[in-house]
């Protein structure tokens, strides 16, 4: 169980560029002052116009607050959780004196209560929203450390592991070199697989990787397997959760592939388009028993949650049968950068 | 000593390679000759009766038909081949398909076990039908008449009716009829989703039935017909059936 405990998500500030969490910070924030006026005021009439009074100090903060943050979310990722959330708080705090400082200037005085108060609202608040989101990367983690048991125990499926072994026994003795190259393209497959599986990785990486895996899948399966890359668009400079597209290729090879008779063709495809990328993997939709389209299910739902826990609500996942084929399509924000050690 | 004649069956080229290769390896302790090889469970069937094969080495997972089923209408052959299954499941997988009543071998395989596997199913014969049906996952994809030495296969969604009659069972489809040596009661187990009993003797595709129509009078007992679909004879459903057939009229078989 010690693998499992290790793979609790590190701590980290959410990314105050995303739209996800800039839709929670605004959602969180306004429900708050609700909750506060409503808690605070005798009757609803009360309450509405205390709200219409904090608000022309809470809309100009917020406002500035995400701006500042959005800004700074490059900074703030790079230092230590417990120093970002003194961070973040002491920017909140800056801005919070400030606005008040300038609506007391614009509207007078009396439309404002004392900056004691607006202080300890700000920063409560805003320790409220980071301990949201520190929770938040809480409860998703377990489904990570799910899905790398899962597909460790996928991958070390009796069906793949010993085929590909079987078909690597087959080639020692006629091709001894293309023997060992599937070795290593084996090896190199586990490795990726016992890795952490935390952080991002490179698309150029991750795309090695489906290109290991699939010389895996042709060597048993020769003729009867096609695969199409379409990757000319693709930026390898993209950071991507780890095992996404894997398992959507090993799913079509598993699904498309082999319960087919005749050839069979897998198209990968994956393309940046504007500030987005999309990855679309299809594969002939040859039908197959209910307990082989829910493991596809799981698989799916599996890499749905990953894909939420990295990029919230700016990735999507959908899946379709058309003319005969089953797509996937996986659409991601293109975000660069550092690879960050965990 | 005499060859023995081997068929191999398995889905992967480079897992026919190996077998061949391993049997060249045993070839001093165990003589042994491929008197033919398939890509698939259909290409088995067409292929191993004419083959002269004593053993078949028998891949579970293949695209099309899969090995258990392959063995099961194998088995109708007037001299059926023994078989030794050949699967890259765990022993997990192999408790719960019940396939220890069966011989069989783990991908990737050793000489030594193959040798002994192919020198005990040779003196053990062919696998009986009673073990293999057990070892089926599920329903079969295609019904199974010898003709001569060869196996034919129709496909379960072809099939309009079944029909006992004395010893034989009369499978009927829009293009012709067979006879086939299975227990009506057998086929109502395994067939429970795609037909029903609407009499005694008669097994009827679900997916086949039009309507009823009102029948007898005279000398004879009314009672409903069955009216199928694309066929112009029509069934009677016995009294007892009734009931139960009548609430299929509202909803079409699957």
């Amino acid at each position: 169980m010690a693998s499992i405990r290790q793979n609790v998500q590190p701590d980290a500030l959410p990314d105050f560029r995303n739209l996800g969490v800039i839709a929670r910070i605004l959602v969180g924030a306004h429900a708050l002052a609700l909750g506060a006026v409503i808690f605070a005021e005798a009757g609803p009439a009360q309450a509405i116009e205390r709200l219409a009074r904090a608000a022309t100090l809470l809309e100009p903060l917020l406002i500035a607050s995400l701006v500042v943050l959005a800004a700074a979310s490059p900074w703030l990722a790079r230092l230590a959780y417990w120093l970002g959330c003194a961070a973040v708080l002491g920017a909140v705090l800056a801005l919070a004196a400030l606005a008040h400082a300038l609506v007391a200037q614009l509207l007078g005085a009396p439309a404002l209560e004392g900056l004691a108060r607006t202080l300890v609202l700000a920063g409560a608040a805003s320790a409220l929203l980071l301990g949201y989101f520190r929770l938040r990367v809480r409860a998703y983690s377990p489904a990570l450390a799910e899905a790398r048991l899962q597909a460790l125990q996928a991958r070390i499926r009796p069906h793949f592991l010993f085929n590909s072994l079987n078909a690597v026994l087959s080639l020692i003795r006629r091709d001894p070199q293309r023997a060992e190259r599937a070795l290593e393209d084996l090896a190199d497959l586990f490795r990726q697989l016992i890795a952490d599986g935390r952080g991002f990785v490179r698309l150029a990486d991750e795309i090695a990787l489906l290109e290991r895996y699939a010389a895996l899948e042709q060597l048993r399966l020769g003729e009867r397997m096609r695969v199409v890359w379409e990757l000319d668009g693709a930026p390898s400079d993209a950071l991507l959760p780890p095992m996404v597209l894997q398992p959507l290729l090993e799913n079509a090879v598993y699904h498309g592939v082999e319960p087919a008779t005749g050839a069979s063709e897998v198209v990968v495809r994956i393309e940046r388009r504007g500030d987005r990328i999309l990855a679309r993997i299809e594969n002939a939709y040859v039908g197959g028993e209910p307990a082989q389209r829910a493991g596809n299910r799981m698989a799916l739902e599996n890499i749905r949650e990953r894909l939420k826990l990295f990029f919230d609500a700016e990735a999507t996942l959908e899946s379709r049968i058309e003319g005969g084929r089953y797509r996937v399509e996986i659409g991601m924000p293109y975000k660069t950068g550092e690879i960050r050690a965990a | 000593m005499n060859e023995l004649k081997v068929f191999i069956a398995d889905d992967e080229a480079p897992a026919r390679q190996r077998l061949k290769e391993l049997l060249s390896d045993v070839a001093g302790e165990l003589p042994a000759r491929v008197v033919g090889e398939a890509g698939n469970g259909l290409e088995a069937i067409e292929r191993l009766p004419g083959s002269g094969a004593r053993v078949l080495l028998l891949d579970i997972q293949m695209p099309g038909m899969g090995g258990i089923e392959v063995a099961r209408h194998l088995a109708l052959l007037p001299d059926p081949p023994a078989v030794v299954f050949v699967t890259a499941h765990d022993r997990h997988a192999v408790e719960a398909f019940e396939l220890n009543a069966l011989d069989f071998l783990l991908k990737p395989v050793r000489a030594a076990r193959l040798a002994a596997a192919l020198r005990k199913a040779a003196d053990a014969g062919a696998p009986s039908r009673e073990r293999l049906a057990r070892a089926s996952p599920g329903a079969r994809e295609y019904f199974s008449v010898a003709e001569r030495s060869r196996i034919v296969l129709v496909p379960v969604r072809e099939v309009v009716y079944f029909k006992a009659e004395l010893k034989y069972v009369t499978l009927r489809t829009r293009a012709g009829e067979h006879l086939m040596e299975e227990p009506l009661v057998a086929l109502e187990r395994e067939f429970a989703e795609q037909f029903v009993r609407v009499h005694r003797n008669c097994l009827v595709a679900r997916a086949a039935i039009r309507g009823f129509e009102r029948a007898g009078g005279g000398d004879e007992e009314p009672h409903w017909n069955v009216v199928l679909d694309g066929i112009a004879e029509r069934l009677p459903v016995s009294r007892r059936l009734w009931p139960v057939v009548k609430e299929l009229v509202g909803e079409p078989g699957p």
